[in-house]
């Protein structure tokens, strides 16, 4: 007689996030705790690189809390964030060589500063002023930049990854060496296009790198709820995907395993699922307030592995940093910042009749009607703020 | 000039793009070896080999998605979507996404593809092999929809949408994919997207449809002929955006107007043309807009040719319409 049952049994393993996931046999790391690298999976980036990442995670912080509080002074609307996701994004950027592509979610605004964003246009996607390259159509963070390959984001989960994967089929089919890394949450592992996109990439072995940013969170759903299974690399097996873990508030780590999948990727050895081990330190967004569903204690606890005090503790420990130099460098950010806010403040909302701009490449006659109705009749107030 | 069927004259058009430009893929479900379920794609794997003809797994949501980042790359997709009843796992990519981006990016990424996939009622296909969500789509801003009535239009509209800038919804009525033969042109032509094309000229009555519903209107205006009723038939073509100067233009020479559609009736396509004839016409109507369509249902099984709103249905409308 057989019964069913749900108990998993002792040995079942969940995804439940705790601080030490990271210290799994599985998870690729470089950092010592004391700030050392292991030599065997060290990715070799020279003094120069380290310092570079330093300052771009550093400036992708000092940014996030500015537009923090931004939105929470009323000067703009919204604001989501990657605190203490900064290793996984900044990271990940970096491995990508010249002629790839970044499909972003959309905390990654770390990453398209460092792929050559402007910070002013990044300040003007914040404001959607004419001066914002998606012509202030999108909320804030919804950026964009083809000149630096960076795609478009959207707000709806799990999209990009699907048109990633197509995106890198495509270079397959041109013979061209082109790779397209995409980032997604945890949560977006749910999705019918995650589930599309790994079935796709595996069965045309397309040249993608797909990062899963596993932050413990999705809006309040824990990323238990996500899924069963204990952690998302081992998804990939089911499709024929290479799987693998990294320690995500690990620069060296998230360098390594994205270079490693870029390389794997470019000669022609198919996609591959990067799981970056992080946690969102913040809400979701400046709309979400935590203290409704996450547990006392636990942002302190993750807060040990932050990805910047971690890569600072290795910059000191090899003697390449200071506090002289930590307070030049937030003294030169703080200045970047009160700059490229001012300039982008100051710009105009977006021209009324570009509303109807790039609906379609030209506009129909029913959107010329619209369009010389809303000019001809009266102005809406508080646009444009 | 060749007689050809929608099928042939579809599968012409691809075969001539797919020649001309290698930017060209075609993708879907049973699209390759096999050539369709519908047999359009027929032919054009063994010439262009399966990187260009493309059986993909069996997921709407994943050929859109995929084909929108072929697009974004610069390719030009043209994915079939084998019934149109099975487009929804896709609407999300394709309304969220496709149409949007071009707009979302301020204009830095235009993303077109044309989907193809068979329309419409009249094959005892039931509710999943039958609808004609037209609508749907023409609500969502930064999509073009067409559907053809004829195999020339079919090829002329198809290459004039694969070489569009924007991303197209193809309907093909798949009732006439067989019976709607004809003279086809040979080589490259197009039929400009956005105009209409009266198919049968007359001075009492003003009925607006497309795609299979062509050939209804035809029988009921032949009919209505006898009567003494002579109708005018505007076939659209291009549904969506619709060439609003051509169905004005004949109601105002009628002064009455009969739209006909398979879709359900509410918020259907012909609530949209009987509102504009409403604001743009509207002093030179003599009787109230009629529309004959499918009903507020389920598309029915066994009792589908009385949902559809076939010749039997438009007559009397069009005598009614004339006799007001």
């Amino acid at each position: 007689m057989t019964t069913v049952s749900n108990d998993r049994g002792p040995h079942h393993r969940s995804a439940e996030r705790r601080p030490e996931d990271a210290l799994a046999a599985d998870v690729l790391r470089v950092m010592r705790p004391d700030g050392s690298l292991d030599p065997a999976a060290d990715p070799h980036l020279s003094d120069a690189e380290v310092l570079e990442l330093y300052r771009a995670m550093v400036r992708t912080r000092v940014v996030d809390e500015r537009a923090v509080a931004l939105q929470r002074q009323g000067r703009i609307g919204f604001h989501i964030g990657s605190l203490g996701e900064e290793a996984t994004i900044v990271g990940s950027a970096f491995a990508l060589r010249p002629q790839d592509w970044l499909f972003p979610c959309y905390r990654e605004f770390g990453a398209a500063l460092l792929r050559g964003l402007p910070l002013e246009r990044y300040f003007d996607n914040l404001f959607g002023n004419a001066g914002d390259l998606a012509k202030g159509r999108q909320m804030p963070d919804h950026w964009c930049d083809r000149a630096h390959r960076l795609g478009s984001v959207s707000s709806p989960i799990g999209t990009q990854i699907t048109q990633a994967v197509g995106f890198a089929w495509a270079a397959r089919l041109r013979r061209e060496d082109v790779v397209a890394l995409v980032y997604f949450g945890d949560g977006a592992t749910s999705s019918s296009d995650f589930h599309n996109g790994l079935n796709f990439a595996g069965v045309y072995r397309t040249p993608t790198v797909l990062l899963c940013r596993n932050n413990g969170w999705a809006i309040s759903v824990p990323t238990a709820r996500q899924t069963a299974s204990e952690g998302f690399a081992s998804k990939g097996a089911a499709y024929g995907v290479h799987g693998v873990r990294c320690d995500g508030n690990d620069l060296f780590a998230v360098v390594r395993a994205c270079r490693e999948a870029i390389a794997r990727a470019s000669r022609g050895d198919g996609p591959t699922l990067v799981e970056a081990l992080t946690y969102r330190m913040s809400g979701h967004s400046t709309s979400d307030d935590p203290k409704a569903y996450r547990p006392e204690g636990e942002v302190a606890r993750f807060g040990e592995l932050d990805p910047i005090e971690r890569l600072r503790a290795h910059l000191v420990l090899r003697g390449q940093w200071s506090a002289p130099a930590e307070a030049a460098l937030h003294a030169e950010l703080a200045e970047q910042v009160r700059a490229c806010l001012a300039a982008a403040e100051q710009k105009p909302a977006p021209a009324l009749a570009s509303m109807f701009e790039d609906v379609y490449a030209e506009p129909p006659w029913h959107l010329c009607e619209q369009r010389e109705a809303l000019l001809a009749g009266p102005r809406a107030k508080g646009h444009g703020g | 000039m060749a007689q050809m069927n929608m099928v042939q004259a579809i599968n012409d058009a691809l075969r001539l793009e797919m020649k001309r430009d290698d930017r060209v893929v075609v993708l879907g479900e049973d699209v390759g070896k096999v050539g369709g379920v519908f047999r359009v794609t027929a032919g054009l794997y063994d010439e262009f080999g399966e990187e260009r003809v493309i059986d993909t797994p069996l997921s709407e949501g994943g050929i859109i998605g995929t084909a929108i980042g072929m697009a974004l790359y610069g390719l030009v997709p043209v994915p079939e979507i084998q019934f149109a009843d099975f487009i929804f796992p896709a609407y999300d990519q394709i309304v969220s996404e496709l149409a949007k981006y071009r707009y979302r990016s301020g204009g830095e990424y235009p993303c077109k593809m044309v989907i193809r996939t068979p329309v419409g009622g009249g094959i005892r296909g039931g509710h999943y092999h039958s609808q004609s969500p037209e609508a749907q789509f023409i609500h969502v801003a930064g999509l073009k929809v067409v559907c053809p009535s004829n195999a020339a239009d079919a090829k002329g509209l198809l290459l004039a949408a694969i070489r569009d800038p924007d991303p197209v919804l193809f309907f093909e009525p798949k009732r006439v994919y067989r019976a709607a033969k004809g003279e086809v042109p040979e080589g490259d032509y197009t039929v400009p997207l956005g105009q209409a094309k009266v198919v049968r000229p007359g001075k009492d009555v003003t009925i607006v449809t497309w795609g299979a519903m062509v050939y209804e209107a035809l029988d009921a205006a032949n009919k209505a002929s006898v009567e003494g009723v002579e109708c005018e038939i505007v076939d659209l073509r291009t549904l969506w955006p619709l060439d609003i100067d051509s169905v004005v233009g004949s109601v105002k020479k009628t002064g009455r107007l009969v739209v006909v559609h398979e879709a359900p009736r509410s918020c259907g396509l012909g609530g949209e043309i009987v509102a504009l004839v409403n604001e743009k016409a509207f002093l030179h109507l003599e009787a109230p807009p009629v529309r004959v369509t499918g009903f507020d249902t389920p598309f029915p099984y066994t009792l589908e040719m009385e949902y559809l709103p076939l010749a039997h249905r438009i007559l009397p409308a069009v005598l009614a319409t004339a006799k007001y």
